[in-house]
């Protein structure tokens, strides 16, 4: 057991279990301990996951809320849900807000972003590095509970008075002075501050990764040989250290004012609200990346392993990426078309925001390339993948319509634009996340999910999605604003069409708990690999879960000359 | 219970149609079941009108059903899925530069990628081709669809460009400002040229219903401007941010406290085209509408004298002439 190749055998020797034979030496803590006090990358991974899928849950039954509204126009369910009579209308657009809000924050910080970085980045960087944990594992566990604290101060904003009822109804962009003089009450300042929570948590997390990333790669293992969605992780980690500092600062000018009497973003002192929206937004673009990124990475691995074919153009996969990063930093403002940005600036936004176009066509038709001449599996997880490229193209298309500066003029803050950033995250990120959880699923809990009702929960969902946001695009075109609670009658069709895609989504959701509750129950025990020759990756070569601690023995990486393939040289 | 039951049957029905319609525009039952119900609710909005007290020689205008407002799916499938029709020129052309250059373009990417995911998973999966290739690098393919995507873009960058340089023409000096002012929860329109200021706040439904136009459009008090020459649009707001839109004129400002925002627009044709605030302002966002009336000129001036204002003397329109020359002399590049 001292050889550098112990417990990284080819995937064929599968079936002698190495995990075993490091129990003896470590000593497993009790429950509490584990999973209060957790240092374990795995173990705060998992605990990563399962909070996002309460946040998951929590976020989407919102979002149930809003379409059951919005099924067909008037006001039905808002004044019950406000506990204001039949008729209040300021009290239900009061509620409204607060729905869309928590929404929106739930989706972005405590479901997308803790499941693709805390959960996947957490459990499978270190084991595609060949690291035996991330480098500071007490930050880790301090990251994941700052979240944790954080959603519950978000939660705890929505049963304290803000203006007008409980809660805050700011939107999730929190735009002054809605969100300052607009908003009196505490509410706000917790929606605020859970914010500065998650944030707080996202950048330890930051530096976590690059510090383990640079730092703590098997030996051979060099940039170049990393896996591509450690790869993306790494992007995303260094999106997020520069971006939410911005944000922190931007929130935290946000509370001065509201509580200790600035005037960052009130003109009656100097200040000017559309200052507000530049910090925003320049925290808020690239965190839209941060949100696919990793998606991004997980699909190259996926599709990779089911093709059973190395990733077309490794290196152009790897600095597209970056150059989305880079670029995402500087095309916050198509987000302002209509604040009154002068000719000039709008001009340059709408040419650098299409440049974008350019590196996210490298990726997907790099995807198409690794697929063709493969020899495609079409398990759960590669279904997932090729419905994500598809969909993510489809909010990509429409994201170039809408970086034209003058025809933004008019789908600005309609149901275009949320019919859009749907298809690049409720498609494109969750399509990713639940790609990757079914991949990873097996390796994760030693449990194998049933294949069947995957395919299920995939064409159910699909469907599902499609026809939530695909007529939205129809109610932005006809000009329905967002974030109304009701609408005129012109709009009620297209309306009613979503409403039942949402029903039909939501049944998706219940055939993938089952199938959790089937894995879990009566699902086969997972082998090393259950994926085959094509899962290459250093994850593949443990058992299945992982021992608590792996790589005691770093596994040295050969230069094999090749990009794609991250085993260790067997002997 | 049971309407809303039929109601959802209907949906579903209508919902084929729909895809059918996409496939054949020609939906002859639709449309003429489509062509009644407007030709009701014009004999309405006329009855309106007819009992609405003349001052002056205004009387406001009747909307015309599926202009400058949204379009329902029963009374137009294929309008309730797109724009509504433009009425003035840059408009128009962003509504060219969408249907003619956008749409084909993304349409066309998006079946592309389907068409090769299709191919893919058909001749290269596990049963037709089990050997996989080890092909990692074609530095050709590479380089096209790098070299493609950024041709595509400057292609659509063009007309981008100039729709955005239309957009930003300045008003020359005689425009008539207009300055629509955002307040929680309702817009006020001054006009300073004209010593004018009116309050706009939402019709309720048996208003609106009376007066023929749609619930959450209709207001009390439109913005009325004359049609054919040049406004001066300044948006701005008293409390928090709002959003003046008008999607039929394709035109949305923000209205910012402490700006003073500034667009031309002139509209082409006399009609009554509605908007919706287009930034979340609060509680009631979605309840403070904008509709704008555009009559010619000299009904525009009827309607300033009933609302006691005047118009312009010739002197201050000279003025303005001048002040205009000085201003193209000293900025010859604008």
């Amino acid at each position: 057991m001292a050889t550098t190749a112990e417990g990284f055998d080819a995937p064929t020797a599968a079936g002698t279990t190495h995990g075993g034979d490091h129990g003896d030496d470590h000593h497993m803590p009790g429950f509490f301990a584990r999973w209060f006090m957790s240092t374990n990358h795995k173990d705060i991974g998992t605990l990563y996951l399962i909070f996002a899928i309460i946040a998951g849950i929590i976020g989407g039954a919102i979002s149930g809320i809003m379409r059951l509204e919005l099924a067909e126009p008037g006001i039905q369910y808002l004044f019950w849900w406000a506990g204001a009579s039949e008729g209040d209308i300021a009290a239900a657009g009061h509620m409204w807000n607060v729905f869309i809000t928590a929404h929106g924050l739930i989706m972005v910080f405590f479901m997308v972003m803790p499941a693709m970085i805390g959960g996947f980045g957490n459990w499978f960087v270190p084991l595609m590095i060949g690291a035996p944990d991330m480098a500071f594992p007490r930050m880790n566990n301090i990251s994941f509970w700052l979240t944790v604290v954080g959603f519950l101060s978000l939660l705890f904003s929505m049963f304290v008075p803000g203006s007008g009822g409980m809660g805050a109804g700011v939107g999730w962009t929190v735009y002054a002075p809605l969100s300052t003089t607009g908003s009196p009450g505490p509410a706000v300042d917790f929606a605020i501050f859970s914010l500065h929570l998650a944030g707080a948590g996202s950048i330890l997390g930051a530096t976590n990764f690059i510090t383990t990333i640079f730092n703590m790669r098997a030996p051979g293992m060099t940039l170049h040989k990393m896996p591509l969605f450690v790869w993306s992780v790494l992007v995303t980690a260094f999106l997020l250290l520069l971006a939410l500092p911005v944000l922190a600062a931007a929130i935290t000018m946000l509370l001065t004012d509201r509580n200790f009497g600035t005037t960052f973003f009130d003109p009656a002192g100097g200040g000017d609200p559309v200052l507000y929206q530049h910090l925003f937004w320049f925290f808020g673009h690239p965190e839209v990346y941060i949100m696919i990124l990793p998606g991004f990475g997980m699909i190259s691995q996926i599709v990779a392993t089911f093709s059973r074919k190395p990733v077309f153009g490794y290196l152009a996969m790897a600095y597209a990426m970056v150059a989305i990063g880079v670029v995402g930093f500087v095309v916050w403002a198509h987000h302002m078309y209509t604040v009154g940005l002068d000719v000039n600036t709008k001009m340059y936004f709408t040419a650098a925001t299409m440049v974008i176009a350019v590196p996210t066509g490298v990726k997907i038709f790099s995807w198409i390339a690794t697929m063709w001449g493969g020899s495609i599996e079409f398990k759960s997880p590669m279904v997932w993948a090729l419905g994500f490229i598809f969909l993510f193209t489809v909010g990509g298309v429409t994201g170039v319509v809408l970086a034209n500066g003058g025809i933004d003029d008019n789908l600005h803050d309609t149901y275009y634009v949320i019919a859009h950033f749907h298809y690049v995250l409720s498609m494109g990120a969750v399509f990713s996340l639940f790609a990757g959880f079914y991949y990873w699923f097996p390796k994760m809990s030693g449990r194998m999910h049933s294949e069947f009702l995957s395919h299920l929960h995939f064409w159910v969902f699909f469907i599902g999605v499609n026809v939530i946001f695909f007529p939205q695009h129809f109610l932005g075109m006809d000009g329905m604003p967002r974030r109304i609670p009701d609408y005129p009658e012109a709009f009620a069709f297209w309306n009613m069409v979503s409403s039942y895609g949402y029903a039909i989504m939501a049944a998706s959701m219940a055939i993938f708990f089952v199938n959790l509750a089937y894995a879990f129950t009566a699902g086969r025990k997972a082998e090393n690999n259950p994926w085959g020759e094509g899962a290459t990756t250093l994850e593949w070569t443990l058992t299945s879960p992982p021992p608590f601690h792996q790589f005691e023995t770093l596994p040295v990486i050969e230069d094999h000359h090749d990009y794609h393939d991250h085993r260790p040289a067997t002997a | 219970m049971g309407q809303a039951f039929a109601r959802m049957k209907f949906g579903v029905l209508a919902m084929m149609a729909a895809v059918l319609t996409v496939a054949s525009p020609q939906m002859a039952i639709a449309q003429d079941a489509a062509e009644a119900d407007f030709a009701a609710a014009a004999q309405v909005t006329e009855a309106a009108a007819e009992a609405a007290p003349e001052a002056g020689g205004y009387t406001p205008m009747a909307p015309t059903p599926g202009k400058g407002m949204p379009v329902h799916f029963d009374d137009d499938p294929v309008q309730s899925m797109t724009f509504q029709d433009q009425y003035t020129a840059d408009g128009a052309y962003a509504l060219a530069m969408h249907d003619w250059l956008l749409m084909p373009v993304i349409t066309a990417i998006s079946l592309f990628v389907l068409g090769l995911l299709f191919y893919v998973g058909i001749r290269f999966n596990r049963r037709a081709n089990p050997v996989p290739s080890k092909t990692t690098h074609n530095t050709l393919i590479e380089v096209i669809w790098t070299i493609v995507p950024v041709i595509i873009l400057v292609v659509i960058a063009v007309p981008s460009i100039t729709l955005l340089a239309r957009q930003y023409e300045t008003p020359p000096a005689d425009a008539i400002t207009i300055k629509a002012v955002g307040y929680q929860w309702y817009w006020g329109y001054e006009y300073p040229d004209h010593d004018v200021e009116i309050i706009s706040n939402m019709l309720d439904e048996e208003e609106s219903q009376a007066s023929g136009e749609p619930f959450q459009l209709a207001v009390d008090n439109r913005m009325v401007v004359p049609v054919g020459v040049p406004l001066r649009i300044q948006t701005t707001a008293a409390d928090v941010i709002h959003a003046f839109a008008v999607p039929s004129l394709w035109f949305k400002q923000d209205a910012v406290p402490g700006r003073l925002n500034e667009r031309m627009l002139v509209i082409d044709e006399p009609g009554v085209y509605y908007g919706q605030c287009s930034e979340l302002c609060g509680a009631l966002h979605g309840f403070m509408p904008i509709a704008v009336e555009a009559v010619p000129m000299e009904q525009f001036e009827a309607w300033v004298a009933t609302q006691g204002g005047s118009m312009p003397s010739a002197e201050e329109v000279a003025d303005a002439d001048a002040a205009e020359e000085s201003e193209s002399e000293a900025e010859p590049a604008a």
